[in-house]
Formats: C-alpha cells, sequence, structure tokens
C-alpha cells in the first residue's frame, strides 16, 4: 500500500469516526412508551442519543424518513448527528401513538 | 390421556402404524383426520428477543414445533399469525425461517408489526412471499373453507391498518362467494376495537367486518396480542392466540403492555400453539400450552 493511499485510508476513518467522537449534546429516554422529553431542541451538527429503557423494543423514526433507528431493544441506544436545521417529526413504528420532536436551531457558528 | 385414546392407540400401535401421542395424549379414532378442515395457529415467537421474560424464543418455538409434528392428526396446514422476529433483522429472519421449515405441515406466514422494520415489507416479502400476488394479503380455499390472509401492520404511520387497497381487494375477493361460505380470517392485529388503549385495535377493521358480517359463519383469528381473548360480534367469531415467546398483560391490568416475566412453570403455561377443526364452517378451537 503507497503512502497516499494509507493517509486517504487514516483520512476516511477518521472522518467516518468523527460523528460518533462527538458526545451527545442531549439525551432522549425512551420511557413507559413515551419519549422524553418529547420535544427536544438543539443547534444543528449536535449529537442526540436516544436511550430505551422500556422493556418492550421501540423505534426512533422520522416521519420524513430522513432517519431511522431500527427496532431498539431494552437497554439499546442509538445516535444521530442532525445536520441541517429544521423540525423533525419522530414516532415509534410498533407503537405509533408514541412521537416526538427534535427542532434544530441554526448553528451559533453558522 | 383418555383410556379409550390410550386403547385406541395399542390397537394402532399393535397393527404396526407408528404415530406419536400429541402433548395432550389425544388420539383420535381410526381413519386418523377429522372430517373437516383442520389447522394449526401459532403467532408471535420474537426470535431474537433476549429479555427476562423469555431468554430462549428459539427453544420455545422449537419445543411448539416437536409438539405440533407429534400430533397424530397432521393439520392440513399451520398459520403463523405474524411477529415471527423481534426486531426484523436478517439474521432473525434466517433463523425463523429455519426453525419453520422444520414443521411437517405446510406453513403460512403473517407479518406482524415486529417483521416490518428497517425499512417495512420487501424483507418479509422476499423472505415468506404470500400464496398469491404481491402486496402481502391473499386467500385460498381448501376443504371447502374460504381462508384469507389479511396484513394490518404495513401502513408506515399507523397500527393497525388495512388501507384502502387491500379493503377493495378485500371486497372483490368475497363479492362472488354465497352467504353459506364458511369464512376463515387471519391477520396479525385484531381486527376489532379490543383495546384502544394499547394499540390492540385496526383502525379500519370495521369496514372489513363489514364486508363479512353478509356470512353466515366467520372465523377471525389474530395474534399481537400473546393471549387467548375471544369475542362475538353476529355471525363472527374472534379469537386471539397465545404467543410461543412470552405473555403479555391482560388488557388494562397493567399501566403498559409489554414482555410480562414469570417464574419459567408459569411461562410455559402461558405459550404455545392452537388446533382449529372446522365443523359445519364453525371454528372449534383447543389452546394448548407447553406446560
Amino acid at each position: 500500500m503507497g503512502m497516499k493511499t494509507l493517509a486517504l485510508a487514516a483520512l476516511t476513518a477518521l472522518l467516518a469516526a468523527a460523528p460518533a467522537q462527538s458526545p451527545p449534546a442531549a439525551t432522549v429516554h425512551i420511557k413507559d412508551f413515551a419519549f422524553v422529553p418529547a420535544r427536544l431542541t438543539v443547534d444543528a451538527g449536535a449529537v442526540v442519543r436516544f436511550v430505551n429503557d422500556d422493556g418492550e423494543a421501540h423505534t426512533v423514526t422520522a416521519v420524513d424518513k430522513s432517519f431511522d433507528s431500527e427496532g431498539l431493544d431494552t437497554d439499546a441506544q442509538w445516535t444521530h448527528r442532525f445536520a441541517k436545521p429544521g423540525t423533525y417529526a419522530y414516532f415509534c413504528e410498533l407503537h405509533p401513538y408514541m412521537k416526538g420532536t427534535i427542532v434544530v436551531r441554526p448553528s451559533p457558528q453558522s | 390421556m383418555r383410556r379409550g385414546d390410550f386403547l385406541s392407540h395399542v390397537a394402532w400401535t399393535g397393527a404396526g402404524i407408528a404415530y406419536a401421542l400429541s402433548a395432550r395424549g389425544i388420539v383420535r379414532a381410526a381413519g386418523g383426520t377429522p372430517s373437516g378442515a383442520y389447522f394449526v395457529q401459532i403467532s408471535d415467537s420474537h426470535i431474537g428477543f433476549k429479555q427476562p421474560a423469555n431468554p430462549d424464543v428459539a427453544g420455545t418455538l422449537t419445543q411448539t414445533i416437536a409438539r405440533i409434528n407429534a400430533l397424530a392428526n397432521q393439520p392440513q396446514f399451520v398459520v403463523h399469525t405474524g411477529d415471527v422476529t423481534h426486531l426484523s433483522k436478517p439474521e432473525q429472519f434466517d433463523l425463523a425461517k429455519q426453525l419453520l421449515g422444520t414443521l411437517r405441515a405446510p406453513v403460512v406466514v403473517l407479518p406482524g408489526e415486529h417483521d416490518a422494520l428497517a425499512g417495512g415489507a420487501a424483507r418479509f416479502l422476499s423472505i415468506f412471499p404470500p400464496k398469491s400476488g404481491s402486496s402481502g394479503w391473499f386467500s385460498w380455499d381448501a376443504g371447502g373453507i374460504h381462508y384469507v390472509a389479511l396484513v394490518n401492520v404495513f401502513d408506515f404511520e399507523q397500527m393497525g391498518l388495512l388501507g384502502n387497497d387491500q379493503l377493495a381487494w378485500l371486497e372483490r375477493d368475497l363479492t362472488p362467494l354465497p352467504k353459506s361460505q364458511p369464512v376463515v380470517v387471519f391477520a396479525h392485529v385484531p381486527l376489532y376495537a379490543l383495546y384502544p388503549q394499547w394499540g390492540w385495535t385496526t383502525e379500519d377493521g370495521a369496514k372489513a367486518l363489514a364486508l363479512l358480517a353478509r356470512f353466515d359463519a366467520v372465523t377471525v383469528l389474530n395474534g399481537h396480542i400473546h393471549q387467548v381473548i375471544e369475542h362475538t360480534q353476529g355471525n363472527i367469531r374472534f379469537a386471539t392466540a397465545n404467543a410461543t415467546a412470552y405473555p403479555q398483560p391482560a388488557p388494562g391490568s397493567a399501566p403498559k403492555p409489554g414482555p410480562l416475566a414469570l417464574p419459567p412453570d408459569a411461562l410455559l403455561a402461558r405459550i404455545g400453539y392452537r388446533t382449529v377443526e372446522m365443523k359445519a364452517g364453525h371454528a372449534t378451537t383447543d389452546d394448548v400450552s407447553l406446560a
């Protein structure tokens, strides 16, 4: 493997790892068949962590399908980086009456 | 085992015909098969579930299948009324398909909402293709019964919901049938408002029931709620089935639904399979636990 390829591989790895390394700006708990808090406001680029504290499986699924945790079992967690400002409605595919909203503000730097 | 049954068992084995006793030791009279349609329903296997309510759901499904395979009277088919997997993961579908493939009788598999995660119906439909059509719902005729498999878990935002396409199909499917035609309907989520507070209902189920109301004898068999609850509405008889995985609380008996953790023996008494025997269009159900 040439030096250039190696550097590119390292850079790719770094970029891929970057979102996971950003600490979550906020956490939404899933408890008693509800998202807590049901409405959360974060800055653009923030990572939000969703933790399933219930004995039942749930999902965190965007109504506009822009994100989907897929099935989250008991104690499972999932993080998502909200890059673009906007209001994101989401729900649990297994229990569609469970609803939440993430409001993403333009980032202070931009 | 009843004494008469035991004697008939001895008589048959004496004649060199080997067959196993069922879980309850029920052995039918010579001939071996009930006169009418006869099938088995299983439901809610949740392959991939690992919580304390049942740390070995593959094991309890395997036990259930072994009991069904040991029935002296093999069912004409086994229907699984959904939630085959817990989280729609490829390895969960693979294991479920492998286990269900060990049934001696032909298998009909319907999806539950747990089988339609991570992008919807496509994965389920590719692994368990419908008997006909490509939507997931279908019907067939066997032994004088018209069977209908409905899907009320494929809508993205609502559950249970049949949707207008399926309702239009159902109307076309039922229209040619005489009112004396016995009809058996399968679907994952109960078609009537069993307990809407926990989502145990199909929002447009009443439209399907209106299409079924003119028949003399209709049986609707569902899963989803992991317990047996029977209900009658006109000529329509409803029965939800036990899971093969774990029970859920009775409607309103707990703050929320969800897996009910019980001691191991108590668990086995609350999971299992159901035999369904059709006599003159009416279903006789027998819920058999693994205990």
